[in-house]
């Protein structure tokens, strides 16, 4: 008996995972239904698009700066023990465009606006906003969750482009006044390898991040249990379940593009 | 008219409603009272679809209490609810909250218009048109109550619902909203139905009172006639005493 409860506590872990999957889809699903059938709130949708690209732009700029500047040491320092310094622009640039833009922006904009988003429904939850919200005529989901997911989906990519150039920006700086690179080279080597579909990889997986972090938050808000205790729960939920979803849907995507 | 027949709602194993009959009349105000956690509040939500029920019959007008669809906006454009809590939109101004309704949907209306219509309704529950423009948090609790009751008759429905109308205020403004929901159930002829466990409210209130006490209306009856009644529960209940056939622990 006591041998077999850490597994039976393991399948009961695995299986609240895959039953909270399969609620998170099924909402997520719902969610798209509604966003082809009127009505549309528009300001609400602005608004949203307000919270989630422009006030993310700081976090995320200097994110891609910092990290933009740490990748290109690490490849000079990586490279030098082949000879292979050059390479520095250029896989900055790949590294930036294909990888990290898109998966530290969608992290930090989890944290961000999963957590922001979650205890913002969570409180109207618990405080009956949402029940007055239905007793006024308005679906939730179309008036919440909809510009929410609307806005996400169409400004992480833009965060993801904008991280991306300040990378690289970041890049050049270090290799320019750090490394010693001579700045018209430098920005040669980093378009000369640079694809275009390098870039639309990105901005895809953006889309699909800012997806899962609206409706992360949306969910975990909506489905908030009472009290401050529950508010805080739904918060942390939302946020964990966006970056492990943002991973590991960051991996499906890199194998669907890149994989030979 | 409302009319409930059998319904039944259980979390879990916590049996809420066990078997709800009740009709309430059209042009009625009648005031549901019974204990904490007795389900009054989700006898309400049931009637609203907010929370489905396991089983029996909801009828308002001779019509199922629609819970979904296409005429589910139709069939809440007819009520407006004053909650317990106020459930005031904290990121929208307090004449956007009263004009919620009157902004968007079925019942849409230019937003000069709207703004005009919140201020009238701010102006019956007695409070100044200044009002309108700051948000939820800079309002007392008193007149956030009253901006929820500007919110549940700015559309004029047919049927408001009030959630414990009084709790959590002083008994000043408890009379003054008490009150406020007799004049204006009576100036509309609305149907009301009001969950309360606040006497004051229910004599000021009530055309009839219902008393809800183990998942079903162990008593109903005319205002007139709770004083009278020999019913042991609704007795130690209006009198506030602690023997009695309720159990004062829960």
């Amino acid at each position: 008996m006591s041998l077999l409860s850490p597994l039976a506590a393991l399948g009961r872990t695995t299986q609240a995972a895959l039953a909270a999957i399969g609620r998170l889809a099924l909402f997520g699903a719902e969610a798209v239904s509604h966003m082809f059938r009127p009505p549309f709130y528009p300001r609400e949708f602005l608004l949203a698009l307000m919270q989630v690209g422009w006030f993310s732009l700081p976090v995320v700029g200097m994110t891609a700066l910092f990290t933009g500047g740490a990748l290109a040491l690490q490849i000079y320092a990586g490279g030098a023990r082949f000879s292979a310094e050059a390479v520095v622009p250029s896989i900055t640039a790949i590294g930036m465009v294909r990888e990290l833009g898109p998966v530290l922006g969608g992290l930090m904009v989890a944290a961000r606006v999963a957590s922001s988003i979650a205890a913002e429904m969570g409180t109207m939850k618990v405080t009956e906003q949402l029940d007055a919200l239905v007793t006024l005529s308005t679906h939730p989901m179309k008036y919440l969750t909809v510009p929410r997911v609307l806005a996400a989906t169409l400004a992480v990519p833009v965060l993801v482009a904008t991280g991306d150039s300040i990378g690289i920006l970041g890049g050049y700086l270090v290799g320019v006044n750090r490394l010693g690179f001579n700045p018209a080279t430098y920005l040669t080597n980093t378009t000369q390898y640079l694809e275009v579909f390098d870039v639309i990889s990105g901005l895809i997986k953006g889309a699909v991040f800012g997806f899962i972090i609206a409706i992360c938050g949306c969910f975990y808000g909506m489905n908030s249990a009472r009290g401050a205790q529950g508010v805080g729960r739904a918060t942390k939920s939302a946020v964990v379940a966006a970056s492990v979803l943002i991973l590991a849907s960051n991996y499906i995507l890199t194998e669907v593009f890149f994989s030979a | 008219m409302i009319e409930l027949r059998g319904v039944h709602k259980a979390f879990g194993k916590n049996r809420v409603l066990a078997g709800v009959d009740l009709t309430v009349g059209r042009g009625q105000s009648m005031v549901i009272i019974g204990g904490s956690g007795s389900g009054k509040s989700v006898l309400l939500k049931c009637i609203l679809g907010l929370v489905q029920p396991d089983a029996g019959t909801i009828r308002v007008d001779g019509k199922p209490a629609t819970t979904g669809g296409a005429g589910r906006e139709a069939f809440l454009d007819r009520f407006g609810m004053l909650f317990q809590g106020g459930a005031l939109f904290d990121s929208l101004p307090v004449w956007h909250n009263v004009a919620f309704r009157l902004l968007r949907g079925a019942k849409k209306r230019p937003v000069a218009e709207a703004r005009a219509v919140a201020i009238e309704k701010l102006r019956r529950v007695g409070l100044k048109p200044e009002v309108a423009d700051l948000y939820p948090a800079e309002l007392s609790g008193g007149m956030q109550k009253r901006v929820g009751l500007a919110r549940a008759i700015a559309a004029d429905p047919e049927i408001i619902f009030f959630d414990e109308p009084t709790t959590g205020l002083d008994p000043i403004m408890a009379g003054v909203i008490n009150s406020l929901i007799r004049e204006i159930v009576t100036e509309m002829g609305a149907t009301a139905m009001t969950i309360t466990h606040d006497m004051t409210s229910v004599r000021a209130i009530a055309d009839r009172v219902g008393m809800l006490h183990g998942g079903i209306i162990r008593w109903e009856g005319p205002i007139t006639e709770l004083d009278a009644t020999s019913d042991p529960y609704v007795s130690q209940f209006i009198h506030g005493r602690a023997e009695g056939p309720i159990e004062s622990v829960r």
